[in-house]
């Protein structure tokens, strides 16, 4: 399965892989495209998939102000901030 | 002192002032305490909590009136979000979140006077079917402290097992209530997808997860799912869905039921293996209750398992994104860039296990694949839920066994993820047709509980409940007890 | 070697709704730095999406008005990358079933005629948050108020040709979803942006070059420089035997020049799925009718009418209709004073000059449109002049009052009685012989020296017309 790259998928997921994680996550991966052969198998032809397992539709909310936001509750447990602001490493657009 | 009441005698207890919460909450907070080493079920303990909650709750229950779960002690599965009590979902990621929230669910449950005794253990992000991935340590199953509980919710169900608490929430998603219920001998139930607000309840794979609780048998599991289910607005995956007979089970057991129609699905009813006595047995005790046996098919199922773990982790790694150590939760040390930042906190944050279930559901999900993998499962999805309603024309409910075997052994298939994903064979399939379903224990194998799953049409949990009393009268597995461990 | 230039516009549009589209939080601008960010917004474990009515009904209405087929099914789908402004990790956005289908809208340039340019789709996302990068050493830091801000992406088919069509197409949008009331239009404050997509190819040729994209533009000029610089960007590339890169730009005002970005966006695979936390949306044609009903009359038509039946000229139809509440202030001033012309020349004269004077915008006139109104009135029905009344709008600027009142109180009625008039002009020929020689022998420019000082002697209030034709009469004799 040289085929799958798993570096691209780690960054894509911002992951860092020791390369024995690298070894399990392939074996899983070689592990889904057979059962995915599997699903291959089923016929599928003219079936509407099924997102949601009641197919409802998605409710509407009044547009009201109903939140009162309590940011030193939220930020209490926030790694680093300052002025009410998160902070990162300086982004480079 | 209370650990072999259910959770029906306790409510009776306090409302008649035999005992009061205050007393029963210290002698589970004991319970617990002494069970720790052994078994590990519990996350945090909520001792100071619990404590104020039971004194509150007497004095409801004094002035009269107070709804019948009031003063119940009850545990959480550490996945349910509850404000000013670290939520940790058993993940290093988490390990020092204190939720500003709570989830509805609980929240109804406080509302209704019942105590939080703790959060419970599960498998890390509520992956896994053994409860040993998670960051806090694994949980030993209460009957052979060798083997596993089961999982995600292998916290919750050891409580239970092991007389900690009475009841206490789980979450399933492919069988993680079900599965660990069955390996601890006790009664736990999956509800109707939408019946219980996913509010508050940290997002494993959304189109699958549900809400649902453990107890010794039917008629606690009713009066807790009284008080939790029902519509919630900031759900938008929340059935708008009122049941009468629901909400009566909150001061009012189910009762049994005394026909029906049940299916057996030949694709479930071969090589059963460890699972066939007892399986036979259960069948010809629903028939002396009054119940006819049909035969079903659903033929769909051996997909199921492919099906499932793409969609669930398809959904699970866009689920795990937001951990990226920026507002809450764990950040590496030091940063030296954003790209670092993320990688870093995020590799130390997860354990392998959930890293794993991100990377296939990030390929599931990328260019090129999502027809061949997302949307073709989500078709077969249709499938399957469409065996399971063309059977319930038929009957009224499904039953199959839960799982292949006993509890196995602890470290026995860390090393297998396949072997680990057979192990929800039975359950996954409810799972993505959204329908109800709960295991009750049926059973023993060498002296190891074994369980029997009972399937229903959506929102069919009174089905599911009066069939579950009806056998439960007629036998005592749910009564079981481990033996107390030295 | 004759180039074309191919532009499509992505314009994100901030719906001014009260609340987030997700959630229950103030989208309002400008507050203390995430004092508006609520769990849901901020992303936190467990929390759960639920969609704004409102939100959908600005879609809807912007459907509408561009004759767009509005889609009573549409999806939300996750659009997965990492940034810290996207606390989710992926942005809930509309990937394959938007809400809004095919549409356009008529866009005006000042050279040539009125062109048609075709919107692919409109769909509904969330706003991310904003970073501030230089306040602190070596640190960004994320204010996440804005995340969750329902905004409505307007895509344009790659109609526009130039960088003017392309300012006159964001300014028509601007001008459209103003006077649907679905944003405020404050470009300042981020309300609208826009995304060029710019291309070269030969002229005659069919296939698409390869194209950058501009991210980020919020003024109608920085639109028209940014492509602009673009165009001539790439056709040197080109010219030079270079190729153009596909790729992510951002445009520097300051410089004049746009920049490639880091090209992290480019690796991405967004990995759109629909979102599980959402059910698909779904409205019925009461909901689209309810929607219909409500609809202004539009820019457009507006301006036809203005043309058609106001008779005012293009020009003046287009300058007046392209802001809302100038086409408003307009009609209530015409309401009043009964000549179209007249109400648009003052407000397009007087009243703007004020305005910009004082740095005002039209909806922050200290004049209510009734004022201007009532002088006008007064002209038409001659108690003033033209030349008073440009006086009493000077008072009324400064300080206020009724029309009829300052008339009254400063005796500022236009003097129409002929015998009034005529005792002046006898007063003011017998007082200048010399003038009155001067223009007897042909001196035609005196004239005006005796129009100046009848008005003057009448304090200006003299009906000019009047003035003329006796003074004329008088001056033969």
């Amino acid at each position: 399965m040289a085929d799958i790259d798993i570096q691209h998928l780690a960054n894509l997921s911002q992951l860092d892989l020791k390369s024995a994680e690298i070894a399990m996550v392939r074996q899983d991966l070689d592990r889904i495209i057979a059962m995915v052969d599997q699903m291959q198998a089923v016929d599928t032809e003219n079936v509407k998939p099924l997102a949601h397992p009641l197919d409802a539709r998605q409710r509407l909310r009044q547009d009201e102000v109903t939140e009162e936001v309590d940011r030193d509750l939220y930020q209490r447990g926030a790694p680093a901030t300052e002025d009410g602001l998160y902070l990162v490493p300086r982004v480079v657009e | 002192m209370h650990a072999d009441s259910s959770l029906i005698e306790l409510a009776n207890g306090l409302k008649n002032r035999t005992f009061s919460s205050l007393e029963l909450t210290n002698a589970y907070l004991s319970a617990i305490d002494e069970s720790q080493d052994e078994l590990n079920a519990f996350i945090t303990v909520t001792a100071d909590i619990a404590r104020a909650q039971a004194k509150a709750a007497d004095e409801r229950l004094a002035a009269g009136d107070a709804p019948a779960l009031c003063g119940v002690p009850l545990a959480y599965k550490d996945i349910f979000c509850t404000e000013g009590v670290a939520t940790t979902c058993g993940s290093r990621m988490l390990e020092n979140f204190i939720a500003p929230y709570t989830a509805t669910a609980i929240a109804r449950l406080n509302d209704a006077g019942a105590v939080m005794l703790g959060k419970t253990n599960l498998d890390e992000f509520a992956m896994g079917s053994s409860n040993e991935n998670s960051y806090f340590g694994s949980v030993a199953n209460p009957w052979d402290p060798s083997r596993v509980p089961g999982g995600s919710s292998g916290g919750s169900a050891c409580a239970v097992a092991a007389g900690l608490a009475p009841a206490a929430l789980g979450t399933d998603t492919g069988g993680s209530i079900r599965q660990p219920a069955a390996f601890c001998g006790v009664s736990g139930l999956k509800p109707t997808y939408g019946r219980v607000s996913r509010y508050g309840m940290v997002a494993f794979a959304s189109s699958l997860d549900q809400g649902g609780v453990f107890a010794r048998g039917a008629a606690d599991i009713a009066m807790v799912l009284g008080h939790m289910a029902g519509f919630d607005p900031r759900d938008s995956t929340s059935a708008d869905q009122t049941d009468d007979w629901l909400t009566a089970c909150r001061s009012q057991p189910p009762s049994a039921a005394s026909q029906g129609r049940i299916g057996i699905p030949k694709q479930y009813f071969v090589d059963l293996g460890v699972t066939d006595a007892s399986m036979q047995n259960a069948c010809r005790t629903l028939e002396a209750a009054g119940f006819t046996l049909v035969d079903v098919s659903v033929p769909h199922v051996d997909a199921a398992i492919a099906c499932y773990y793409i969609i669930a982790g398809a959904e699970a790694s866009t689920n795990l994104s937001r951990y990226d150590g920026v507002r809450f939760g764990h950040r590496c040390e030091d940063p030296q860039s954003l790209d670092d930042l993320y990688r870093r906190s995020r590799s130390e944050g997860f354990g392998a296990e959930v890293k794993r279930r991100i990377l296939t559901g990030t390929y599931a999900l990328s260019v090129g694949y999502y027809d061949a993998y997302y949307l073709k499962a989500q078709k077969i999805r249709r499938l399957i839920q469409q065996d399971f309603l063309d059977a319930f024309a038929d009957v009224d409910l499904i039953i199959a066994p839960t799982t292949p075997d006993v509890a196995f052994k602890r470290g026995d298939l860390v090393d297998d993820p396949v072997a680990m994903y057979q192990q929800d064979i039975y359950t996954i399939p409810a799972s993505l047709a959204g329908l109800p379903a709960m295991s009750i224990p049926c059973g023993q194998h060498q002296g190891l509980p074994l369980g029997m799953q009972l399937i229903g049409p959506h929102f069919a949990e009174r089905t599911l409940l009066e069939t579950a009393a009806a056998f439960q009268q007629l036998t005592d597995f749910h009564q079981l007890r481990p033996e107390p461990t030295a | 070697m004759t180039w074309e230039s191919v532009i499509g516009l992505e314009v994100h549009v901030q719906l001014a709704t009260r609340s987030k589209i997700f959630s229950g939080a103030s989208s309002a601008f400008g507050a203390e730095p995430n004092s508006q960010a609520c769990p849901v917004d901020l992303g936190l474990p467990g929390v759960l999406p639920v969609l704004n009515e409102e939100a959908v009904r600005m879609a809807v209405k912007f459907g509408l008005a561009i004759g767009a087929e509005v889609n009573a099914y549409s999806v939300f789908d996750r659009k997965n990358y990492f940034y810290p402004d996207l606390p989710k990790g992926y942005q809930i956005s509309q990937f394959e079933q938007p809400i809004v289908g095919r549409g356009e809208l008529i866009v005006h340039t000042e050279d040539g005629p009125p062109k048609t340019i075709g919107i692919t789709r409109a769909h509904l996302e969330e706003d991310a948050g904003k970073s501030v990068h230089d306040a602190y050493a070596g640190l960004t830091g994320i204010d996440l108020n804005r995340t969750g801000t329902p905004l409505l992406e307007v895509v344009s088919d790659p109609d526009l040709r130039t960088a003017a069509e392309a300012a006159a197409y964001f300014r028509q949008l601007h001008t459209l979803v103003r006077y649907l009331k679905i944003c405020d239009g404050n470009l300042a404050q981020g309300s609208m942006r826009c995304d060029a997509n710019v291309s070269i190819r030969r002229m005659g040729e069919s296939e698409l070059g390869v194209r950058s994209e501009i991210k980020n533009i919020n003024s109608f000029r920085f639109v028209e420089m940014a492509i602009n610089y673009e165009i001539e960007r790439q056709i040197e590339l080109l010219e030079s035997g270079g190729t153009v890169e596909r790729d992510t730009r951002l445009y520097d005002a300051e410089r004049n020049e746009t920049r490639s970005m880091r090209s992290k966006e480019l690796s991405n695979d967004y990995r759109y799925f629909p979102d599980p936390d959402l059910l698909p949306v779904e409205i019925d044609d009461a909901f689209i009718d309810a929607v219909a009903a409500s609809m202004p009359e539009l820019p457009e038509a507006k301006l036809n009418r203005y043309v058609t039946e106001l008779d005012l000229s293009d020009y003046d139809a287009g300058w007046l209709t392209q802001d809302p509440d100038a086409a408003g202030y307009f009609e209530a001033v015409h309401a009043v004073s009964g000549n179209p012309k007249l109400s648009a020349n003052w407000v397009m004269g007087e009243l703007s000059a004020a305005l910009n004077r004082a740095e005002l915008d039209i909806a922050q006139s200290p004049l209510s449109a009734e004022k201007p109104g009532r002088l006008l009135q007064r002209i038409e029905d001659g108690t003033v002049s033209g030349k008073i009344a440009k006086g009493i709008f000077e008072t009324l600027w400064q300080q206020g009052g009724e029309v009829d009142a300052i008339i009254a109180a400063e005796g500022l009625e236009q003097v129409t009685d002929t015998g009034a008039i005529q005792s002046l002009i006898d007063e003011i020929i017998a007082a200048n012989p010399d003038q009155v020689a001067q223009f007897q022998a042909g001196k035609d420019k005196v004239f005006g020296f005796f129009v100046g000082q009848v008005m003057k002697a009448s304090k200006g209030k003299a009906n000019p017309q009047q003035v003329n034709e006796l003074l004329r009469d008088a001056l033969k004799h």
